[in-house]
């Protein structure tokens, strides 16, 4: 049976992780979520449990660890003075399940808009009541707590001026809001407010097949929308104990990486725009075009492939496929030399990004920061290294590393990973295996339409399939991956049946916008729009 | 430079409608604003790119500035705690002013059945044209974006449009 890896009771949680964190270095808060058990078929001690993910210094092993929330209190003590990336990890499992954490300097919710009443993610809470908002937050219930807290007296924080970027400005990216306090240019304060994308992505796994999954993974991170098809098809994978094909193992790592391209392509792209250099974007998005072309014709669909399933991949790379991504390595190759031209020497570009939103490493590691943001900063790792999946230690590539953690490194760094991307592209192209893409199992993939046509098993097959969906043994399961702002983990607790009893994504970036507001205070507005820019926030994956 | 017509008319004065004249340089100067918050709105960053190309039909001018804007597309889903954001931006837009809804998820909340999406922007705003797709492709936007230059070249410009909408904000 699947299981966490620690169960602890409430009142040991605290000591057991700031234990782990001190004496194993258990650094790295990956994530907490709730498990509400109302309707689980096995009895357990209490209704809600908590998990909380860890990983540690070498980022070889990771651990999670359970407890049962009493029932009477519901409430846990607060791990915000451990880790910082506890501060919206506990908003969030506050808003979704109504756990109250001890401690938190400021509880409220971060993903529901604040007219929302109840709890959607409760069992009990059904998936279609929806709750109309009227009117947006002033957020002037913590900003003048924030200022206070940093020592602004009254008359300091009337001379301040105040001002709203977002949740619709063209410098946000997304619908991030952000609430300044300013005094001139510089920004002295900074509150950010999310939830406007929230699309209830986990509370709709609860209501569908495993399969039916796949296509709300393309729509978290809309840039790689591949990157997290293969995430959550892994996990599940790994809970079925199934060993995908070699075939469709290295497939899934050229087009994974190839839309890691496309990815970093869009953030960089997007980042120079903001910087005010437009040429660029026309130079690399004509590569994006080129990948995308070559991607409808080998899933059918631009951006939201839905290109793997549980057991291997829709499809076989088409005829011709060897050329047409050749041509789309050579436009990546191309477009990046273009672009950096325009900017690697340039004067206003170094002013603009360098010693710009610098994050340190201990900053990064406490605020949870993974993938390309903390690699920027310095700090060596990379899933594809550390926890090698599909091959990757075969693979010859280098993680490329900053020093500074400011919008230049992670700037350069994208374009580097591109590179690095494109060697493994190569290789993976060159040694592909023969084979099918597909194991087999008739209880995991759907049967051929010639068999679903032709005779009675088939058909059954399909039937049972598509009605009843994949069968996952009952446990929960944590697995990472690393896409493509970090890592992106699933949390999966199965209860048997072919429907997810309950999954958590952990999305890189949602801990990434949570560390924002601190990297950009002290600094210059324009500033924090080129960092916002920098660090790739994607609304479908932190508001999910 | 001209516009090549004075080669045919000389100097000499040409009589028309002012809808007419109106409505034709309307139709070929729309300025959209982009209400993009999710995937569709990455795809409309494809239209606006050099493959697809939107300047073609004069509306590249894309701008954030719900003043500046005659054409409102929404491009990707949106929330309960969006839509008070989206009813302000489009009552700021100043008439004439049309509205593309893109994608499933503006036109009927999409796959997202649930407690969090609102079932289709034309709850809260009037809509002119839906495009189908999740996400459309952008020759789809593209084509929305005619069929709204065709929509302006027959109306009064003294008529105001859309004027006995009641969203459910509207209170
Ligand atoms: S319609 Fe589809 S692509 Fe567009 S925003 Fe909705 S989910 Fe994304």
């Amino acid at each position: 049976m699947l299981k966490p890896d620690m169960i602890v009771n409430p009142s040991e949680l605290k000591s057991t992780i700031k234990n782990l964190k001190d004496k194993e270095s258990f650094t790295l808060l990956l994530d907490i979520t709730a498990i509400d058990y109302l309707k689980f078929p096995v009895k357990q001690p209490t209704r809600f449990a908590l998990v909380y993910i860890l990983r540690d210094a070498s980022f070889k092993k990771s651990v999670t660890i359970k407890t049962y929330v009493d029932d009477a209190t519901l409430s846990v003590p607060s791990l915000t003075d451990i880790y910082f990336a506890a501060d919206w990890a506990e908003r969030e499992t506050f808003d979704q399940y109504g756990i109250k954490f001890e401690g938190h300097p400021n509880l409220k919710r971060v993903l529901n808009h604040h007219q929302f009443e109840g709890h959607p993610l409760r069992k009990d809470y059904n998936i279609t009541d929806r709750q109309i908002c009227t009117e947006t937050e002033g957020l002037m219930d913590e900003m003048p707590k924030l200022l206070t807290s940093k020592g602004y007296t009254q008359q300091e924080q009337d001379d301040m001026m105040y001002l709203n970027i977002g949740p619709s400005h063209p410098a946000s990216h997304g619908t991030i809001r952000n609430f300044l306090a300013l005094e001139g240019e510089t920004i002295k304060a900074c509150v950010t407010e999310i939830g406007y994308l929230h699309r209830g992505f986990e509370k709709s796994c609860e209501t569908h097949t495993y399969s039916q999954i796949i296509p709300y993974t393309d729509r978290l991170n809309y840039c790689s929308a591949i990157l997290n098809n293969i995430g959550y098809c892994k996990t599940i994978e790994e809970m079925l104990d199934i060993q995908i094909t070699d075939r469709a193992q290295f497939i899934r790592v050229i087009i994974g990486e190839l839309s890691r391209i496309i990815d970093h392509i869009v953030c960089n792209a997007a980042n120079m725009v903001d910087l005010g250099g437009l040429t660029n974007f026309w130079f690399i998005f004509s590569a994006r075009d080129k990948a995308y072309d070559l991607l409808s014709k080998l899933t059918g669909a631009r951006l939201t492939n839905s290109y793997t399933r549980v057991g291997g991949l829709e499809y076989d790379l088409y005829d011709g496929f060897a050329q047409d991504l050749e041509d789309v390595l050579k436009a990546v190759e191309q477009g990046t030399v273009d672009a950096l031209s325009l900017v690697e020497h340039n004067r206003i570009f170094h002013d603009r990004t360098q010693d710009v939103g610098v994050i340190t490493k201990e900053f990064a590691i406490s605020a949870g920061i993974t993938g390309v943001n903390l690699r920027a900063a310095g700090v060596n790792y990379d899933i594809r290294k550390t926890n090698p999946y599909y091959h990757y230690d075969s693979f010859d590539f280098d993680v490329v590393l900053g020093s500074h953690g400011d919008v230049y490194d992670r700037i350069m760094c994208k374009f580097e990973e591109m590179r690095q991307s494109i060697r493994i592209i190569r290789q993976a192209m060159k040694n592909l295996p023969d084979g099918e893409v597909n194991v087999y199992a008739p209880d995991v993939l759907l049967p051929a339409k010639k068999d679903v046509y032709g005779n009675i098993e088939g058909l059954m097959n399909q039937f049972k399939l598509t009605f009843e969906g994949i069968k996952v043994p009952q446990g929960e399961y944590y697995s990472a991956t690393e896409a493509g702002n970090g890592e992106l983990g699933f949390y999966v607790v199965s209860d048997g049946s072919g429907t997810p009893y309950k999954v958590k994504c952990r999305p890189p970036c949602f801990y990434a916008l949570g560390a924002y507001s601190k990297i950009v205070e002290g600094g210059m507005i324009a500033d924090a729009v080129v960092t916002m820019a920098s660090m790739n926030f994607i609304a479908g994956e932190f508001d999910r | 430079m001209g516009l090549g017509v004075e080669s045919v008319f000389g100097d000499s004065v040409v009589t028309t409608k002012l809808d007419t004249a109106v409505n034709w340089a309307r139709s070929y100067s729309m300025w959209p604003m982009v209400f993009g918050t999710a995937c569709c709105g990455i795809e409309f960053m494809s239209v606006a790119a050099a493959k697809y190309d939107l300047s073609r039909f004069g509306a590249e001018v894309v701008r954030f500035s719900p003043r500046q804007a005659d054409l409102m597309i929404v491009a990707g889903t949106i929330s309960f705690k969006q839509a008070p954001v989206l009813k302000k931006i489009y009552d700021q837009m100043c008439e004439p002013k049309w509205v593309i809804s893109m994608g499933a998820c503006a036109c009927s909340g999409g796959f997202y059945d649930n407690y969090t999406t609102v079932q289709g922007i034309d709850e809260i705003i009037p809509v002119d044209e839906y495009i189908a797709g999740c996400p459309p492709r952008p020759e789809a936007v593209l084509d929305a974006i005619m069929r709204i230059q065709k929509k302006s070249e027959d109306e009064s410009i003294i008529k105001e449009r859309a004027k006995n909408f009641k969203g459910y904000l509207d209170a």
